[in-house]
């Protein structure tokens, strides 16, 4: 299980709480946006987690002027090349 | 009774021009000094719910007090009051007000962002309703410091209106306005 950090881009307006709250995981663009660091493609919108940030990130959440992020608990994908079962 | 109902009554409106003011503020994505936003977003909330307890204070030791002469149903249904009815009224308004913003306020994240901001655009109406309810029911209105201490938070929330108005109100509208000249 790893969790989730979602960011839903129609709600988002870059008010910058999220960036401050989890410094190590969120940067902020020039336009006040999240930009998840070191992440491209999907995990911008849907940033993994360390175990660390968990807790940060529930307070994100919550203080989220917009409601524009959610956590979401995913099951790591099984690795390429392990067939389960035999 | 008299006198505690009084004070929690200015105590209670202070803090909601505190509030209003931090709420503004919050608005603009700035921080403040040293406090960072979500810090703003917290004392923001935390300031309305103290004054809210005082709001509750100021209603209930006025409620048990011979000298107001408060009923039970002026808390719920405005402009019935035996004492300046209409002054009383626009406390009765601003009380029931504060009540539904603190509610949605919050349930934010149960109701959902556009109910909750909805109900929320109200605390600009009551903050000059509860300040003309200060002023016209208030019986220290005429002392000078009570002026003062008005016409002091009236200025703080005007200008912070204007600011709220101004195009470079957001912290990155420069940004957003693509540098343009």
């Amino acid at each position: 299980m790893t969790a989730i950090l979602h960011i839903d881009w129609t709600s988002c307006d870059g008010r910058g709480l999220c960036t401050e709250l989890l410094p190590g995981v969120l940067d902020r663009d020039d336009w006040g946006y999240p930009v998840a660091r070191g992440k491209s493609g999907r995990e911008r919108t849907d940033v993994p987690l360390r175990d660390a940030d968990r807790e940060a990130a529930q307070e994100a959440v919550f203080l989220c002027p917009k409601l524009a992020l959610s956590l979401q608990e995913r099951v790591a994908p099984a690795r390429e090349g392990r067939k389960p079962g035999r | 009774m008299w006198a505690f109902g009084r004070v929690s009554g200015f105590i209670s409106l202070a803090l909601f021009t505190a509030s209003v003011l931090l709420g503004i503020l919050n608005r603009s994505g700035r921080p403040l000094l040293v406090l960072p936003r979500f810090s703003i977003s917290l004392l923001h909330r935390n300031i309305a719910l103290v004054a809210t307890v005082f709001l509750g204070l100021h209603v209930g030791s006025l409620l048990l007090d011979s000298f107001a002469k408060l009923n039970p149903v002026d808390i719920v249904v405005p402009f019935l009051g035996s004492f300046q009815p209409f002054w009383q009224g626009l406390g009765t308004v601003a009380l029931d007000l504060v009540l539904a913003v603190v509610v949605t306020g919050l349930l934010r994240h149960r109701i959902g962002q556009r109910t909750f901001k909805a109900v929320h655009w109200l605390t600009y109406g009551i903050w000059p309703v509860a300040m003309a309810h200060a002023l016209g029911n208030g019986t220290d209105a005429s002392s000078g410091w009570f002026l003062l201490l008005a016409a002091a938070s009236a200025v703080a929330v005007a200008a912070a209106l204007l600011w709220r108005l101004s195009p470079t109100f957001l912290e990155t509208s420069t940004a957003r306005q693509g540098n343009l000249p």
